[in-house]
Parts: C-alpha cells; sequence; structure tokens
C-alpha cells in the first residue's frame, strides 16, 4: 500500500508553545520504519509533547505531522482513534488501570476493540505475557508490582493489538540495573521480532544509544544534532559532545540566566 | 483597589470557563449514554461503587434523622395534645426535604469524593491518556458509566433514607414515647401525598443525583493532575455539590410546593 | 475485576432495597391514590361555609372513605360555595336523598365531607345536586355563640 522506503512518521516545520514559551520552533524529524530512534535532550525540552504530537493527543501549532502517509494534525477524533489503534505507547509510570489485575489490563484493549471470545483473549493475553515474561503476575494488582514490572505490563498492554509503532515515554527512568537490562532488551526484541517502528523518548544517554539506530537530539526547541549514536559522539558539535559526555558546563550552561553574580551580591547590600 | 477589581475578574473568567468546560463535558457524557446503555456490566459495578457503598451510612443516618425528628416532633406536638400526628410531621419532612437533602448530602460526601479522587488520580497517573492513545474514548469509558450509576443511585438511595427515617420515626414515637401505632400510621397516610410529596421528592433526588455526580466527574476530570490537585478537587466537589444541593432544593420547593 | 458475581449480587440487592423503599413509600406512607379523576361519578352540594375544606378533602360515609372533593367554587348569586363530590363508581347505591356535611377529623385535624344516606328508593346519578347541606363548623362562630349564651343566661 504506502511505499515501504518512506519513513513511518514524518515531521515538518512542527512549532508547539505552551503559554508564552516555544516548546518546539520549527523542526523536522523522520522516523524510518523497522528502526529504533532514540529523542534525546535534556530536561524539559518537551520530549514527551512531541510523543503527545504524533499521537494526535494535542495539535501543533503550525507544521504537519504525517504517520504512515496519513496527515494527523487534520484527522477527524474517528480516524485519529482508527489510526491510534495501529500505535502503542508506553507511558512514564505504565498508567496501568488501578481497578484491574494484570490479566484485565492487557485485556483492556483487545476487549474494547475486537469481539473476540474469551478463549482467544486469554490465548492473546498469555502470548503477550510470555514475551515480557510476567506469565505468572497475571492475577497481580498493578499496586503488588515493582515499577520495572508495571512498565512491563503496560508494554505487553501496548503491543496486545500488534501496533505498527510504538513510542516509549523515559522508559528507563527509576528503574534499577537488572529491570533496566531488561527493558532495553524487550525494546530492541519487540522492534526486531515483530517488526514494528519504536521511537523512545529518554535522557539516558547509554542505553538509548546502545538500542538506538538513530538518535535525535533537541535542545531549545529545535533539533540540534541527528545521526546514529557513533556519528553523534564523534560529531563536532559542541552541544552534542555536551549531551553525549554529560559534561555539565558547555553551550547548555550551568547556571541559569541571571544578572551578573558580582552585581547581584553587591545589589543584595545595599538594600 | 485595581488589583481588587483585576481579582475579580480573573476569577469571574475563570469561573465561566470552567462552567463553559463543565457544560460541554456533560454533553460529551450524554453523547455516551446510548453506547453504553449496551454494556449493563460497565454500569453495575459503578452501581457498586457509588450505591452499593453508599447504602450503610444513608441506613444509619436515616435512622438516626428519624429518631430524632421522632423526639423533638413529639415534645412539640404533646404541648397541643397533637401527638398523633407525629407520624405526618416526620413523613412529610423526611419525603419532602430531609430525604432528598440529607442523601444528597450524604451522597456528595461519600460517593462524590470518591469519584472526583478516583478519575482525578486516574488522570494523574496518565491513566486516561493511556486509554486515549488506545483509541478508548476515556469520556465514554470512563465518565458516563459513572454519571449513570449515580444518575440511578441517587432516587434509591434517598427513597431507603425516607424509608428507614419513617421507621426510625416509629421506632422512637410509636415504640419509646407510646403515640399509638395505628394514628401514626393513618394520619400519615391521610396527608401524604403520592403525587404532591413522594413523587416530587423522588424528581427532587434525580435533579440532586445528576447535579453531584455531574460536579465530582467534572472536578475529577478538570483536576490539575497532581496529588495537591486532586485533593484539592475532592474539596471542591464536596462544597461545590452541597452547595448546589441546598440552592437547588430551594428553587425546587418554590417551584413544588 | 473483583469478583463479578458478588458484585452483581450486591447490585441487585440495593437496587430491590431502594424499589422496596419506594414502594413501601407509595403504598404505606401515603394514600395511593388508584382512582383517576375520570372514575366514578360526580355529584355537587353548595354549602353555606366550606372554610377548611380542600380539593382532594376526604368523602366519607359510614367513616369509610368512598371519595374525594374535587372542585370547590363560589356562587356569585347565592353566596354559597359549590363543592363538587367525585364518588367511586362502586358506591352507586347511595339514595337520592343523602345529606352532607362538613366535619373535622380530631380538634385539629383536617375537614372532610361526611355523607348521611336517607331513605330514598332512587340512587343518586352523576351530575345530582345534594339538597341537604350542613356547613363547616367555625370554631370562632362556636366560641361567639357559647359565650353568647352564657350572657343570655346571665340577663335572664
Amino acid at each position: 500500500m504506502t511505499d515501504t522506503s518512506t519513513p513511518l512518521v514524518e515531521i515538518r516545520n512542527l512549532s508547539f508553545a505552551r503559554g508564552d514559551r516555544m516548546i518546539f520552533d520549527g523542526i523536522d524529524m523522520d522516523i524510518q520504519r523497522g528502526k529504533v530512534t532514540a529523542i534525546m535532550g535534556p530536561s524539559g525540552t518537551g520530549k514527551t509533547t512531541l510523543l503527545r504530537l504524533i499521537g494526535g493527543q494535542i495539535k501543533p501549532l503550525s507544521g504537519t505531522i504525517k504517520v504512515d502517509g496519513i496527515e494527523v494534525t487534520k484527522l477527524s477524533r474517528s480516524a485519529l482513534f482508527q489510526l491510534r489503534k495501529r500505535m502503542g505507547m508506553l507511558f512514564q509510570n505504565g498508567a496501568l488501570l488501578t481497578d484491574m489485575n494484570v490479566y484485565d489490563n492487557i485485556a483492556f484493549p483487545i476487549r474494547e476493540h475486537t469481539q473476540l471470545s474469551e478463549k482467544m483473549i486469554r490465548t492473546l493475553v498469555t502470548m503477550k505475557l510470555q514475551v515480557v515474561g510476567l506469565r505468572g503476575a497475571r492475577d497481580l494488582m498493578p499496586s503488588e508490582l515493582s515499577g520495572g514490572m508495571a512498565r512491563r505490563v503496560a508494554l505487553a498492554r501496548a503491543i496486545a493489538l500488534d501496533p505498527m509503532m510504538m513510542m516509549y515515554d523515559e522508559p528507563f527512568t527509576g528503574q534499577d540495573p537488572i529491570s533496566l537490562g531488561v527493558l532495553v532488551r524487550l525494546i530492541r526484541e519487540l522492534n526486531d521480532t515483530l517488526g514494528l517502528t519504536s521511537i523512545v523518548v529518554s535522557h539516558d544517554i547509554e542505553e538509548a544509544s546502545s538500542i538506538a539506530d538513530t538518535i535525535y537530539l533537541l535542545s531549545g526547541g529545535k533539533v540540534v544534532a541527528h545521526g546514529s549514536s557513533k556519528a553523534l559522539h564523534e560529531s563536532g558539535s559542541e552541544w552534542a559532545k555536551q549531551f553525549m559526555n554529560g559534561l555539565p558546563d558547555g553551550p547548555v550552561p550551568f547556571h541559569y540566566p541571571a544578572i551578573d553574580y558580582a552585581e547581584d551580591l553587591l545589589s543584595a547590600g545595599s538594600k | 483597589m485595581l488589583n481588587f477589581i483585576q481579582g475579580l475578574g480573573h476569577s469571574g473568567l475563570t469561573f465561566f470557563q470552567r462552567l463553559g468546560r463543565a457544560n460541554i463535558l456533560f454533553g460529551q457524557i450524554l453523547a455516551g449514554v446510548p453506547g453504553i446503555l449496551l454494556r449493563w456490566p460497565l454500569i453495575i459495578q459503578q452501581l457498586y461503587y457509588v450505591g452499593v457503598l453508599s447504602v450503610l451510612i444513608i441506613l444509619v443516618s436515616g435512622f438516626f434523622v428519624g429518631m430524632v425528628l421522632g423526639l423533638q416532633g413529639y415534645n412539640i406536638l404533646v404541648d397541643f395534645g397533637a401527638e398523633e400526628t407525629l407520624g405526618v410531621m416526620v413523613s412529610l419532612s423526611l419525603v419532602r426535604e430531609l430525604g432528598p437533602v440529607v442523601a444528597a448530602l450524604l451522597f456528595a460526601g461519600r460517593a462524590g469524593s470518591a469519584l472526583t479522587a478516583e478519575i482525578g488520580l486516574m488522570k494523574a497517573t496518565e491513566q486516561l491518556s493511556a486509554m486515549e492513545m488506545m483509541a478508548i474514548d476515556p469520556i465514554r469509558r470512563v465518565l458516563t458509566p459513572r454519571f449513570l450509576a449515580g444518575f440511578i443511585s441517587m432516587p434509591l438511595l434517598a427513597a431507603i433514607f425516607s424509608a428507614v427515617g419513617i421507621m426510625g420515626g416509629d421506632f422512637v414515637g410509636v415504640g419509646l414515647l407510646g403515640v399509638d401505632e395505628g394514628a401514626y400510621w393513618s394520619q400519615m397516610q391521610a396527608s401524604v401525598d403520592l403525587y404532591d410529596d413522594i413523587l416530587n421528592g423522588v424528581i427532587k433526588s434525580i435533579v440532586f443525583g445528576v447535579v453531584v455526580t455531574w460536579i465530582a466527574v467534572f472536578e475529577g476530570y478538570d483536576a490539575i493532575p497532581t496529588s495537591e490537585g486532586v485533593s484539592r478537587a475532592t474539596t471542591r466537589t464536596v462544597v461545590h455539590s452541597s452547595l448546589a444541593i441546598l440552592g437547588l432544593d430551594f428553587i425546587l420547593t418554590a417551584i413544588m410546593f | 475485576m473483583m469478583n463479578t458475581r458478588k458484585t452483581e449480587i450486591l447490585v441487585g440487592l440495593f437496587i430491590a432495597a431502594g424499589l422496596v423503599a419506594l414502594f413501601m413509600l407509595a403504598m404505606k406512607v401515603s394514600n395511593l391514590n388508584i382512582y383517576s379523576d375520570d372514575s366514578g361519578y360526580e355529584i355537587t352540594a353548595s354549602f353555606e361555609n366550606v372554610s377548611g375544606l380542600k380539593v382532594k378533602s376526604p368523602v366519607e360515609m359510614a367513616g369509610v372513605r368512598i371519595g374525594r372533593v374535587s372542585d370547590i367554587s363560589f356562587d356569585g348569586e347565592r353566596f354559597e360555595a359549590i363543592v363538587k363530590i367525585r364518588i367511586e363508581s362502586k358506591y352507586n347505591t347511595l339514595p337520592k336523598d343523602t345529606s352532607a356535611s362538613i366535619y373535622t377529623a380530631g380538634l385539629l385535624g383536617e375537614k372532610y365531607v361526611g355523607l348521611e344516606p336517607g331513605g330514598d328508593e332512587e340512587n343518586l346519578q352523576d351530575k345530582d345536586k345534594l339538597k341537604l347541606t350542613q356547613s363547616s363548623l367555625v370554631l370562632e362562630k362556636l366560641i361567639s355563640r357559647f359565650v353568647d349564651s352564657f350572657i343570655d343566661k346571665d340577663k335572664k
């Protein structure tokens, strides 16, 4: 149907503002099919907002976002819902429905969108649970899960309807090293075995660059650098160097913009 | 002074914005009703949370309010030698006013605040967002069943409150104070009218049910998605719905009786 | 999802309890108005004074309610009150010379119309008019008459 050589997500000249603050100022981005793309940048650069824009939950100020050739920004609500059935999203804390157990959480999108029999649903859910390695946790409630497990359950739920694309919102934050490793492996494996396209939003350089085929670096509402992780590490860009190596000072200054230090001290004394 | 006027204008604008959002949400909730009516299990589940869990407090309070009415009414009526009309007094106060109003106030405190907290937390933990990303409309899936459950529960709870209250009055008046049982019930039957009193009471409780659940659901959905925001929204639900109940009660009473 | 069966049973009990409460309010607390306004037949009676009588006040014969007051109006020519009484259709054998009085239930209770049967062979029909009536007892008049009789006695 659609040409597989074109990018799955095509973002052109996208701008978005919250209040007076520009979050994105004319960014362009291509997410290639079948690849893992990481979107990185310091906190507060609107990485999560970008995922919401792609999912059509919020509308941009200007610019276009095409997902699989469909312009997201101009879709009607029902068409948007049709498109979203083909997208999976993993929220930062999993966002499991707290009044249902693990099994029902994963069955939830299947029950809502299909008329499958309970027997079929059970098979599907068991398969998804096996993928994330939590078949034994079927009857637990979300409150009984650790953070890493909750994220894996949410992952199983996100792939319940076999989407064409997965979006991960900060999947690595606040994880112990073991569950971190599990998640990193899961994201990569799911992408390759299910033929997904993945977008990972993160500021964990090491994990993200270990699985990403392409990395976009965002700062100040612009794409400051993009390329493979190797290319970025070796790039001459000051900014990329600071971020990739975690240097405290550089193009992103250590100090929040303020008046001159000496002047500030003196004026405090004069008061 | 100018600051005061600005503050006034600001709160006025926020108020009308919220009112507008609440009305839009109400429309969206109603639009979801036909779809959800086909999915009874969802409503039944919410009837459990909204209705069944409120029964105990309604039973206990209803009985006590009835007993107090019996006691106070007896003390006043006995001075006129008219203690036989105790049943009339207890039943009319309950059926017309206290049943719908007190039951609605309790409902706002018990079920309304729980609804707001639940929906607010679902918003704060991105559960509503997640549903949207799963192409499931959270308004239809989460809010509409809760709204319907409130709409169904409230008249039933108010009726239970009144019935239990009348029994409470009977317990004190007839059982403890020695009013003639026949007089208690027959005077009541002679004075309480099915349409004028009971039906109007039921209409009142339906209106209160709609308003309380609407406020509760809106506050939850409109809450700032932080723990502080949710706790404030919960407080607002109780305060606003209590005020709405009392204000509407006056208007409805003026129209009906 | 918690135990669905338990939830459903409890919800069922809740709805049943609510309906029972409504039913109790309707049957036991109120006088369920079974007959609508069209059933039965209507007779009229004119009274000198109907103070305290209301539309829907009960109409009794031998202490049993057999109907209700359906309308109260004022006759501008004879300066009398015209009371329309609707009697349930099953009580269709009341004699034509039945008389009507207005009584009070208890000292402070509400007013009702009491009917007393006469001896006529013919029965009352729709739109008939009662000839013998006795007016509402007005407490003030009664007291003043009582006081007057004392004054009269003193004069003697």
